[in-house]
């Protein structure tokens, strides 16, 4: 019969159809099969281990981890409790019991979300006790970074969770893991961070745990983080941090035979603790949104200024090597050192030094603009085409590190500009540029910008008489020596190590006589440079370099006090004072001392800040009587 | 005329009690494989569902054995009995309903749940039976299609108000019975006309399938008016009388969809269709199976040895996901034996119920062939995604002792009758 055969028919194609279909699903589709560990009803549960601690070059520890513990809920498992006793246990008040309630059984039933985060350890040994009671709450271990010194933050960075871009470049992370966001805690990360244990258990559904996975044959676990030890001297770290209190600007010391950083100073910091803990989040966005003081603004790297005299011992240096000047050169001072036949073409000099011969010597420790002028045209005309002269002068500056990344294993930096004949022909296309229109290099203006690390670096080099270690921070893993090739290796200057000798003998003048006597130590021999470097959003910067003793020396210093109105004024005692510190263990000069843990600058920031929003204010007026107007 | 005292076996088909035994023996090792936790415990643990399950099977051996032992006529005698205190006990329901899940489809008998709509089958398929048994019924008879369509109806709206429409709609599924016993196609056509219009408005939103709709229609009837089978003149009122039912009809599932029916059965429907994509809500269930069939693949993980089934990652796996343990541990080779097993089963009982000289019989076995093949079309289908979430169960296969019992007696009372074909009762 006929009907009989359609239904035969129609059977026999579902059931083909049916094993097409699961054909498809379990042998074609990729989207269902694949690793059992992949599976979602085996989960892996990590063992995180402690991170390392951090300590500094004598072994002073600077980073430490607490405990913290967080009372997790998992809403579908909570029973009626006495909400009044479990409140009172955790210090919150019915109201907020609810809302918390409420929030975690929106965020899911089933996945446990924290309730209360962080209790303090009181807190918790008592209510450990009585958790029994509390069907569907427990409580979760954490830990916490803690920082005993409240210094450094620049230096250490912090942690926090990973961000999907982090995941994507590293599979090792999981969403919710901890991760080293900058400074020591970025670079050494994995060092630090040890290596998580893995266990695969398997769960129901629910989430619910069932049991070890396949007995735990898969399992790993964890290693311990190692310690690290930073070559930053944490007492001499604190106390420039003490100097520099409101005051903005950024100080970097280095031991020159190493290139060691001994102090990274940015100033304003923040406290380290703040990043830790309950009140994180909100601390963070106050820190990174603040526009003016810049907190989170690691100055010591980032900051580009310009170098101002400091800079013209590195001319002085040039001068000797490519033979233009010898000590013995003298130049004459007229207040100033004409360059060009127009009135303007006049840069005026404070040395006081009036018509009386400026030899080398002197020229350092006045800081004679004029000397200087004459030694950089001299550089540049030595050869026949201001751009080969400019190309000569270029490299020898670059040579001392500057202009570039420095390479070492700091979390940021900037490079900073050198000028050289590529820079101004791009500037001055159609016009013969020469040593007249750059003349501001000679004395560390114009278009030349350092960051204060570099400049310490140049500060160093010169200590060491023509070589400077890479600038690091990391001194042990582990509590062994770190060796890393380009740390121990010197790098080279361009200029012979005989011509420091009189560079470095008016360094040591300008401290003893010079522009920076007020800045004298008695019984140890500095050598320095004041510098007044102009710039347009204010007072002129105060900077100084400086390294001690003279010979042998142990610290190179560069320090940047922002709008700090001349070099002898703040930056020079801060620099002073810090060698005093790090030499002598304590200060000869309390009265100095003070000046500076008292001194600020707030004044002067204000001030900048209200002419500012006065000029995008005015600026604004015009933009609309225009508007006005056009209409 | 009785031959057969000394044995009440005789004449039994083996073959289909051979399927019988087979499929319940591998449903019910993979319940154990849903349920079980602990495999130190004794498989005849009744705390434990696979042991309870077990107690069933030996019940229903039980069952089986006076089924076969009552003399075929008493069913074809007793089948309006049946079948008036069967709507009974669905009415009490409503009275003294146990509620599940929402739905109040069962009784509670000191703490075994019996579940009257499975044993709702047997009566209304044995009415039916017997309905059609009677000399000069004749299907092409309006009256007749009534009656018959009221014997399908009762316990169908009774069911679909428990609330439990998916085990209601399978009733409607006896048509197909009606029509290989001479009701006519156009009834199934219409049947399945109404299906397409009903799927294509939901899939493409009532104004761009009306028009789609009328434009079929107008170009088939230009093609009827140009081989000159129809004279637009003379017969325009049916158009539009066609055009206007086709068009309510479409308005009226548009309205019942976006008003008439809960959010629940819209998604259920919108998720087989294609039309969403939502794995965490409605459709975690059908995902949550496919994924877990799909992690077999070819040869499966292996008897207990499916992680996911022992997650509990597919909800009501040991009931009507029953299917998806299959296909997590056995993998392929697994699933695609059953489904040869099950549609060997089916084509067996057609081929049987060919063989009946009684129509009673034979309207029996195509009863239960189809009661069975769309148990097992939707309820597959809805495992592996290819049919909207229907709660119905997996014969023979799903967890449960009314639905296991149910398909027994259906499958041994026709058994019985086929053993007595022979005979002139």
């Amino acid at each position: 019969m006929e009907k009989k055969y359609i239904a035969y028919f129609s059977i026999l194609l579902v059931g083909l159809l049916f094993i097409l279909r699961l054909f498809y699903i379990q042998v074609l589709d990729s989207k269902y099969t694949g690793s059992p560990l992949n599976n979602s009803a085996v989960t892996p549960k990590y063992d995180y281990p402690e991170r390392g601690f951090i300590y500094d070059r004598n072994g002073v520890l600077i980073v430490a981890n607490q405990p913290s513990y967080d009372v997790m809920i998992v809403p579908r498992d909570v029973k009626p409790l006495d909400t009044l006793e479990f409140c009172n246990l955790l210090k919150i008040d019915k109201k907020a019991f609810l809302k918390k309630y409420k929030k975690a059984r929106n965020y899911s039933p089933r996945i446990p979300s924290v309730f209360v985060a962080q209790l303090s350890k009181s807190d918790y040994a008592y209510l450990q006790e009585k958790m029994y009671k509390y069907k569907g709450f427990y409580i979760q271990k954490r830990s916490l970074r803690q920082y005993p010194i409240k210094s450094a933050a620049n230096v250490l960075g912090y942690i926090s969770e990973v961000t999907t871009a982090d995941l994507k470049d590293n599979i090792n992370y999981q969403q919710g893991e901890l991760i080293g966001k900058n400074g020591v805690e970025k670079e050494y990360e994995e060092a630090l961070r040890g290596v998580k244990g893995v266990k695969f258990i398997q769960k129901d559904r629910f989430n619910k745990v069932i049991g070890p996975y396949k007995g735990g044959e898969y399992d790993t676990l964890s290693i311990v983080g190692k310690d690290v030890n930073i070559t930053i001297d944490i007492k001499l770290q604190k106390y420039a941090e003490d100097l520099m209190a409101n005051k903005r600007g950024g100080i970097v010391a280095i031991e020159p035979a190493t290139g060691e950083i001994l102090a990274l100073v940015s100033a304003p910091t923040y406290d380290p603790n703040l990043l830790v803990g309950r009140e994180r989040s909100k601390n963070y966005n106050k820190l990174d949104s603040d526009s003016h003081e810049k907190p989170m603004f690691d100055r010591s790297l980032l900051a580009q200024y310009p170098p101002g005299s400091p800079f013209k011992v590195l001319n002085a240096l040039i001068g000797l090597q490519e033979g233009v000047i010898t000590p013995e050169t003298h130049f004459y001072c007229y207040g100033g050192f004409r360059y060009g036949r127009s009135s303007k073409a006049f840069m005026a000099c404070h040395c006081g030094v009036h018509g009386a011969p400026i030899k080398l010597d002197m020229g350092i420790y006045r800081s004679c603009n004029s000397y200087f002028a004459n030694t950089y045209k001299k550089i540049i005309e030595k050869y026949p085409t201001a751009t080969e002269g400019m190309k000569v002068w270029s490299n020898h500056v670059k040579s001392f590190g500057l202009g570039d990344f420095l390479h070492n294993d700091l979390s940021t930096g900037r490079r900073g500009v050198v000028p050289d004949e590529k820079l101004y022909d791009r500037y001055y296309p159609t016009f013969k540029w020469g040593a007249s229109t750059t003349i501001s290099n000679a004395i560390g203006q114009g278009e030349i910008l350092t960051t204060p690390i570099q400049l310490a670096n140049m500060t160093a080099a010169i200590a060491n008489k023509g070589y400077y270690f890479t600038p690091h921070i990391i001194k042990k893993i582990d509590n062994k020596p770190i060796q890393i090739d380009k740390f121990i290796t010197p790098n080279k200057t361009s200029i012979d190590k005989e011509h420091f000798t009189p560079v470095i003998e008016g360094m040591y003048n300008t401290v003893e006589k010079g522009t920076a006597r007020w800045s004298r130590v008695e019984g140890i021999e500095i050598c320095g440079k004041t510098g007044t470097a102009e710039n347009p959003h204010g007072q002129d910067h105060s900077i100084f370099i400086a390294f001690a003793p003279k010979d042998n020396p142990k610290i190179a210093i560069a320090v940047f006090v922002e709008n700090g109105y001349w070099g002898s004024r703040w930056a020079g005692p801060m620099a002073s004072l810090m060698i005093e510190k790090y030499i002598r263990g304590d200060v000869s000069r309390p009265r100095e001392e003070k000046r500076m843990f008292e001194g600020s600058l707030r004044e002067e920031y204000d001030k900048q800040l209200l002419t500012e929003q006065l000029e995008k204010e005015i600026k604004e007026k015009l933009k609309k009587e225009l508007e006005e107007k056009a209409e | 005329m009785r031959k057969r005292q000394n044995n009440i076996f005789a004449g039994v088909d083996w073959v289909l009690v051979l399927f019988f035994i087979v499929l319940v023996f591998l449903g019910w090792i993979n319940i154990y494989a849903a349920s079980v936790t602990d495999t130190s415990q004794s498989v005849f643990d009744s705390t434990t569902l696979y042991g309870k399950q077990l107690r069933w099977i030996g019940l229903s051996g039980v069952l089986i054995v006076i089924i076969i032992s009552i003399d075929a006529k008493f069913y074809e005698r007793f089948a309006g009995v049946f079948y008036v205190i069967s709507m009974l006990s669905l009415a009490g329901l409503f009275l003294f309903g146990n509620t599940i899940n929402g739905a109040t489809s069962w009784y509670n008998f000191g703490g075994v749940s019996l579940q009257p709509s499975e044993f709702a089958k047997v009566a209304t398929i044995l009415a039916l039976a017997n309905f059609l048994n009677e000399p000069n019924r004749d299907l092409s008879n309006f009256k007749t299609q009534i009656r018959a369509f009221l014997i399908l109806s009762i316990p169908a709206v009774l069911i679909a108000l428990q609330p439990d429409p998916g085990s209601g709609i399978i009733y409607f599924t006896l048509f197909f019975v009606m029509y290989r016993e001479g009701l006519p196609g156009i009834y199934l056509g219409i049947g399945f006309m109404l299906m397409i219009l009903f799927l294509s408005t939901l899939y493409f939103g009532f104004i761009t399938a009306l028009i789609i709709i009328i434009a079929l229609l107008t170009l088939m009837i230009l093609y009827l008016i140009n081989i000159n089978k129809f004279q637009l003149n003379r017969e325009w009122p049916k158009v539009i009388v066609l055009f206007l039912i086709v068009g309510l009809f479409m308005f009226s599932v548009d309205y019942i969809f976006n008003n008439v029916f809960g959010q629940r059965h819209r998604d259920r429907f919108s998720i087989v269709l294609g039309k969403e994509v939502d794995p965490r809500g409605i459709g975690y269930n059908t995902n949550q199976s496919m994924i877990t069939i799909g992690s077999g693949g070819l040869t499966g993980k292996g008897f207990l040895e499916g992680d996911r089934t022992q997650g509990n990652f597919v909800p009501e796996q040991h009931t009507d996901y029953i299917f998806s343990t299959v296909g997590e541990e056995w993998g392929f080779i697994g699933t695609s034996a059953v489904i040869i097993i099950f549609i060997a089963f089916i084509l067996r009982i057609i081929r049987v119920a060919e063989r009946q000289k009684l129509k009673f019989s034979r309207v029996f076995g195509y009863s239960i062939a189809t009661i069975f093949f769309f148990h097992f079309m939707i309820n597959v289908g809805m495992v592996i995604g290819l049919v909207p979430t229907i709660g119905i169960p997996l014969p023979f296969f799903s967890y449960g002792g009314s639905s296991l019992w149910g398909f027994t007696i259906l499958l041994f009372i026709f058994i019985r009758l086929d053993a007595d074909r022979t005979y002139e009762w």
